[in-house]
């Protein structure tokens, strides 16, 4: 085992990769010489050559399409794409041509290819750096949907969407690069659509992702130390494929089930989710399903604004008081 | 900015002994494909058999037989909405491309795609593409691919000339100059964009062309209805392309006899126009040229003929195709055949 940051995990999945499968090639502003604006990609260029760690221009379609072209003809590109905002700028390639392809040609076109990008608030950059959109991808047939808590998930997720013939938006949060936690050695490939339980409860089960998964599982903490509510915290790892039956199982055990979003309050992730369950396992259920998201509105970058517009550790706790009677 | 044509280097009609025999009667073959086919394709609007839109390309075919001609079978093509010359023209079946017009199984896509998707990936037509602009970073990374893989194929991407204003062309063109890339735009300079004049939204003369110059290219215009002109540009090009000198970007002047699409009358056109163009309609320009050089009208005929009666045979047995069976919905989102988003 060995400690290593999130961002690191990040490379160590793309180094790991790379070194299996000559077919794996990189793109992205900045990820070459500079190691990537987050430095997720350091080393890289270094180990591989800049045959295969490819700098672009700032040209989004460019990067996308380019990685969609490569993919349909026998490569496996890994494409970045600097913040997650700025997959609305080649959202036509992703959303018009990379996930229709293979439907539109009956199966003639497979796009193995991976689109990683930074995602979501807690950098103070406002509106247009610091949005979490793993919902616009989760509502477009045909991408997969994946967006890591741990360094060890980064790595053993990001091999796997390497490894996955199909495209995959693999969303990194910003907040969680600097943060650090135990990485098997050797290599590591995890699966796609498989949640996992970080912790059983008996009362209530929490479901988040990405940044939202350490502040579950501290509300979680409190929950039990200040009012004797004891939490189950699942880190859905995967949007696209969805693991219903982990979270039917957990919520089956409970009777409660409350989603903690970081993307905003209409169509985000856990509205999906509400409705399988409210249709599905309704009669599991002793209370309500409650959405814990961002508020409908775009981000402010204040530090004060910004630390309280996210669901906080308080506002999970007090939600989950006032509700789980 | 330059006004410097490339006719001498690029295409334009030489001493003609540059071009062999059989090259020529596949030209003509391929022009009448297409056109034969786009024919049959129009009357099965009329009859109703075929349903949503389509774009045809009655009057540009040498573009996309010049082209497919000078390529070999393991490069690619990306073409727009307007593809089903393109995509016949690598060698599609024409049974698959009515079929998949009139909605049948025997669909080049079973039916899924449509007039605007057509995709022949065994003929290396690799996409037909309906979001004006999409395809042409695709065609520049299928030909970093070919570049990175050492195979010395080449990309082909056809575009109209509204495509020069939209962004993805300057993102395609500048990483292909960039990258070296072994990739051909070629713009279909049709004279409209659409409904409108392109030189009235456009704001240089030649709106592929002198572009050119943006991206270090040499500006090439050619005559895009003369099927020897177009394949010795293609030739060239893809020489270049193969031998590792980068990108071309090739405005090919044509003109388009239908309308834009399946509903547009073309009233647009100002008086005179249509009847100069199909004075050079590519398909008896060619048939002249090639009388002039000797072809005897008997073998002339019987191409004609073998090309119709293909066509008739394709028109059959695409409407004795069934309807594309229901079971494909849900089929092929993934690689794994389903479309499967939860366990």
């Amino acid at each position: 085992m060995a400690q290593l940051t999130y961002r690191e995990a990040v490379a160590a999945g793309i180094a790991q990769e790379m070194e299996r499968d000559e077919r794996v090639v990189f793109l992205g502003e900045d990820v070459a010489d500079a190691g990537g604006v987050f430095k997720a990609t350091v080393g890289l260029l270094e180990r591989f050559g800049p045959k295969r760690v490819r700098n672009t221009p700032i040209s989004e379609q460019a990067i996308v399409g380019a990685a969609m072209g490569a993919a349909m003809t026998g490569l496996r590109p890994i494409a970045e794409i600097m913040f997650s905002d700025f997959l609305a700028v080649c959202w036509d390639m992703i959303a018009n041509e990379i996930a229709k392809a293979r439907y539109m040609s009956a199966g003639q076109i497979a796009l193995p290819l991976v689109i990683r990008t930074a995602n979501g608030a807690g950098s103070r950059f406002g509106a247009q750096h610091s949005q979490s959109v793993e919902n616009w991808a989760m509502s477009v047939p045909g991408l997969k949907v994946v967006a890591p808590s741990t360094a060890a998930d980064a790595k053993g997720l990001l091999a796997a969407a390497v490894r996955d013939p199909d495209p995959v938006i693999f969303f990194e949060h910003k907040a969680l690069y600097a943060s650090k936690g135990e990485v098997p050695d050797g290599e590591l490939v995890d699966r796609l659509g498989t949640a996992k339980v970080l912790r059983e409860g008996s009362d209530v089960t929490l479901v988040a992702l990405a940044a939202m998964v350490p502040r579950a599982l501290e509300a979680a903490q409190r929950l039990e130390q200040e009012e004797r509510i004891s939490a189950t915290v699942i880190d859905l790892r995967s949007l696209v494929p969805l693991d219903t039956r982990t979270l039917q199982a957990e919520t089956a055990k409970t009777g409660r089930l409350y989603t903690v979003e970081e993307n905003p309050r209409l169509c985000g992730w856990g509205a999906e989710i509400a409705s399988i369950a409210a249709e599905e396992w309704f009669y599991e259920l002793d209370g309500p399903i409650i959405r814990i998201t961002t508020p409908h509105v775009p981000l402010p970058a204040a530090d004060a604004l910004e630390d309280n517009i996210l669901p906080t550790v308080q506002r999970i706790v007090e939600t989950v008081r006032r509700t789980a009677g | 900015m330059t006004t410097r044509t490339n006719a001498a280097t690029f295409g334009a009609a030489g001493p003609n002994d540059d071009i062999d025999r059989p090259t020529r009667l596949s030209l003509y073959r391929s022009l009448l494909e297409v056109r034969l086919l786009e024919k049959r394709a129009y009357d099965l609007f009329l009859q109703n058999l075929v349903k949503g839109t389509s774009h045809l390309s009655l009057g540009q075919e040498a573009v996309a037989s010049g082209f497919a001609v000078a390529m070999r079978p393991d490069d690619y093509t990306y073409c727009t909405y307007r593809g089903h010359a393109h995509t016949l023209a690598r060698g599609a079946p024409m049974v698959g491309v009515l079929g998949e017009l009139l909605g049948r199984k025997c669909g080049l896509m079973g039916g899924k795609g449509g007039s605007m998707h057509l995709t022949s990936v065994p003929h290396g037509a690799m996409g037909s593409y309906a979001i004006v602009g999409a395809h042409l970073p695709v065609a520049a990374g299928a030909a970093w691919s070919a570049q990175y893989r050492g195979t010395d194929q080449v990309a082909v991407c056809f575009f109209g000339d509204g495509t020069t204003n939209i962004g993805a062309f300057h993102e395609a063109l500048n990483l292909a100059a960039v990258w070296k890339l072994p990739v051909i735009f070629v713009c279909e300079n049709n004279l409209y964009m659409e409904y409108t004049p392109i030189r009235s939204v456009t704001a240089v003369e030649r709106p592929a062309a002198d572009r050119a110059q943006a991206y270090g290219l040499e500006p090439i215009e050619i005559d895009g209805n003369d099927a020897d002109v177009v394949y010795r540009a293609a030739r060239e090009s893809i020489a270049r392309a193969r031998a590792g000198h980068g990108p071309s970007l090739i405005e090919a002047k044509t003109y388009r006899t239908s309308g834009h699409s399946r509903a547009d009358p073309a009233k647009y056109r100002p008086p005179g126009e249509l009847d100069e163009w199909l004075e050079r309609d590519p398909i008896s320009l060619y048939r002249k040229r090639l009388l002039e050089l000797g072809f005897d009208e008997p073998s002339l005929r019987s191409i004609e003929s073998a090309v119709q009666r293909a066509v008739d045979e394709a028109t059959e047995a695409a409407k004795a195709s069934p309807p594309s069976p229901l079971e494909v919905i849900e089929r092929d989102v993934w690689v794994d055949g389903g479309s499967s988003w939860r366990n």
